[in-house]
């Protein structure tokens, strides 16, 4: 039982044609791991996160995804999330029209298979709401719509919370952010974890965000490819020599 | 009943002419047959409503029914006949047409004083796709009464239609027009209401039927303090061509009014046409008006157009603006909320049914309100029909 990426070939479709950008990706995140992605702009880190969701402008050319034995690939995107797969996403799309209630209900209902007990539910969508510092009337505005940015981060974070997938994939969830903010996004990221059985993919430019959520490992990428990996301390030495060794290094290669 | 002969209303009537608004008159040969350019025709496509442009009589072919509660008296009215023409003259050819044609109108009387415990329901039935039907309807609410009226359209023909409506002193009117027509039906069709002193007035069109629809919704007032509010929901699907068009007038001062329409569409060769015109006389001091328009499109191929107008001849108003949107249902919407799990059609059902629902809660009656969800649920889920799968990408 795992969230098992095997040599990940995937192509993002552009104006001028499809243009590779991951070149062969290998990553198994067992139930309970912290992995932290981190690489300069432009490495495919959310290259990784919108082709496991299943964006459809990322094609997966090569290679296979499965999530606890089932195999990704072929699945719809709202199949792979039913399959356990969530996306916290760098830039939350606004839907106007739609109240966060109303989405977060339709969400649940049909992660779960079954509507939510009436009597439980605002409870837990209010207290979902209150743990990442957001506002009950939240519920009632249009989703995403007119929220700052570290209010559309904080808010998916409350999907993680109440939709409580397998796997997390946090793709650059704390970029923007404010230190309080920061905080609260991370605890909530925390609160997910601690229970145990869940594995987290945390993409990150900066290794500000690890000193609040500890990862199991580290996965350094450049240029489509993982170039280096490690523990924890990764992250430390990262923090004071930078990505510019392994991008000149990669160069060298190319 | 009695009988009255009506004074030559179009002389009595002001009328401000411009070519947002052409003057209007019963007589057709003030209405030439449009060329499509002129202001108010260009929109329209022209060689799809040559069967409502020419002269002929009323082949019958539109089934009306009555449906009304105590309070109400139904009566009919031949041309001339008060309180036909009381309100309305003609704007355009197709009204001139219809009243021209249209021998006995048909008088929806609401006392005064009345409050009526459920709508008064018409029924209009079109028995005939390639048949031309001329109706005028008349609704009265008499001063202090309480009514909501509801026509709803449905089968098919070529239909010109006048609806006439006067709301007088301290009455509280909502008027339903609900266009359910089959997809070949032709509807030309013209609704004017006079709002009295202190009197309540809500008009809400529901167009999702027909092949092309072109309607005005005209409003002005008979003294200080109506309020009005004209809500409407469109839906166009392939080939539909859905028109809108609205004017205001305030002529009184400390009148109010409120304009909200909101339009999907989908499909090839959909179209939709928003005109608002809201005029502010020099006599309108502190009034207050706003109108919108929103437009969401669903799929390529769809075109809205949306033109909101404003002519102001007094400074000395309490609000007046506008505004018109046109958004987009794009692959982006579709990735976010079904990556929370949510199928395809169920997001777009969710995003469709949040942009009407504002609107559909104002309606105010129970089954219809039930039987618009319904429509929007079956309209959705014709349009999943053939269309593209959610991984499939467009260049």
């Amino acid at each position: 039982m795992s969230l098992v990426i095997n040599d990940l070939h995937v192509d993002v479709l552009t104006e001028e044609g499809p243009k590779q950008i991951l070149k062969g990706v290998n990553l198994t995140i067992n139930p309970g791991e912290v992995h932290a992605i981190m690489g300069p702009n432009g490495s495919g880190k959310s290259t990784l996160a919108y082709a496991l969701a299943g964006h459809p402008k990322y094609q997966i050319t090569s290679g296979t995804v499965t999530l606890d034995g089932t195999e990704l690939n072929e699945l719809a995107v709202h199949e792979r999330a039913r399959a356990g797969l969530f996306l916290a996403m760098q830039y939350p799309v606004e839907v106007p029209g739609v109240s966060v209630a109303n989405f977060l209900r339709t969400a649940k209902t049909a992660i779960d298979g079954e509507a939510p007990k009436v009597r439980t539910w605002v409870k837990e969508v209010n207290g979902a709401m209150s743990d990442l510092g957001l506002d009950p009337s939240f519920s009632s505005r249009s989703l995403n719509e007119g929220f700052s940015g570290g209010e559309k981060k904080r808010a998916e974070i409350v999907q993680l919370q109440l939709l409580q997938p397998k796997y997390a994939v946090l793709d650059e969830t704390d970029s923007g952010l404010d230190i309080d903010a920061l905080r609260v996004v991370a605890d909530g990221v925390n609160r997910f974890t601690a229970q145990g059985d869940r594995g987290v993919l945390l993409i990150t430019h900066y290794t500000r965000i690890l000193n609040y959520i500890k990862p199991d490992f580290v996965h350094v990428y450049v240029d489509g490819r993982v170039v280096d990996e490690g523990g924890s301390e990764l992250a430390e030495s990262l923090e004071v020599t930078g990505y510019d060794a392994y991008v000149a290094a990669s160069r060298a290669h190319a | 009943m009695t009988v009255t002969e009506a004074p030559n209303v179009a002389g009595a009537i002001e009328t401000i002419e411009s070519h947002l608004h052409p003057k209007p008159s019963f007589d057709l040969a003030d209405h030439p047959v449009p060329t499509g350019r002129e202001e108010v025709w260009r929109f329209t496509p022209l060689h799809r409503i040559g069967a409502l442009l020419g002269e002929g009589p009323d082949a019958g072919a539109v089934a009306v029914e009555v449906e009304a509660p105590d309070g109400v008296r139904v009566e009919t009215a031949v041309r001339g006949q008060s309180p036909r023409g009381d309100v309305l003259v003609p704007g355009d050819r197709t009204a001139a047409l219809a009243d021209s044609a249209a021998a006995e109108a048909t008088v929806v009387r609401i006392l005064a004083n009345a409050e009526l415990a459920e709508p008064v329901r018409i029924h209009l039935t079109g028995t005939d796709a390639s048949a031309r039907s001329a109706r005028v309807h008349v609704i009265v609410a008499e001063p202090h009464s309480k009514a909501t009226v509801v026509l709803r359209h449905t089968g098919s023909a070529q239909v010109l239609e006048n609806v006439e409506i006067d709301v007088r002193d301290g009455a509280n009117l909502t008027v339903v027009s609900l266009q359910n027509w089959d997809d070949d039906a032709l509807h030309a069709g013209e609704q004017t209401a006079r709002v009295g002193r202190d009197a309540t007035y809500r008009h809400v069109n529901v167009t999702f039927g027909g092949s092309v629809v072109r309607l005005h919704t005209n409003l002005y007032y008979e003294g200080t303090g109506g309020d009005a509010e004209l809500f409407g929901l469109y839906f166009a699907d392939a080939g539909q061509h859905l028109e809108h068009r609205l004017f205001v007038d305030h002529n009184a001062p400390h009148t109010r009014s409120n304009v909200d329409y909101r339009g999907a569409l989908q499909g090839k060769g959909a179209h939709s046409v928003w005109v608002g015109d809201v005029l502010i006389r020099k006599v309108a001091e502190g009034i207050e008006t706003y109108e919108s328009n929103k437009n969401l499109v669903l799929t390529e191929g769809a075109r809205a157009d949306s033109v909101p107008n404003l002519e102001i001849e007094t400074g000395e108003i309490a609000g007046a603006g506008h505004s018109s949107t046109t958004g987009r249902f794009d692959d982006e919407h579709l990735f976010y909320l079904t990556s929370r799990g949510i199928d395809p059609v169920e997001a777009r059902r969710l995003v469709v049914m949040g942009f009407f629902v504002d609107i559909i809660r104002r309606i105010g009656v129970d089954d219809v309100e039930a039987g618009l969800i319904a429509e929007v649920e079956r309209e959705l889920a014709a349009a999943t029909v053939g269309a593209a799968p959610a991984a499939s990408v467009e260049e």
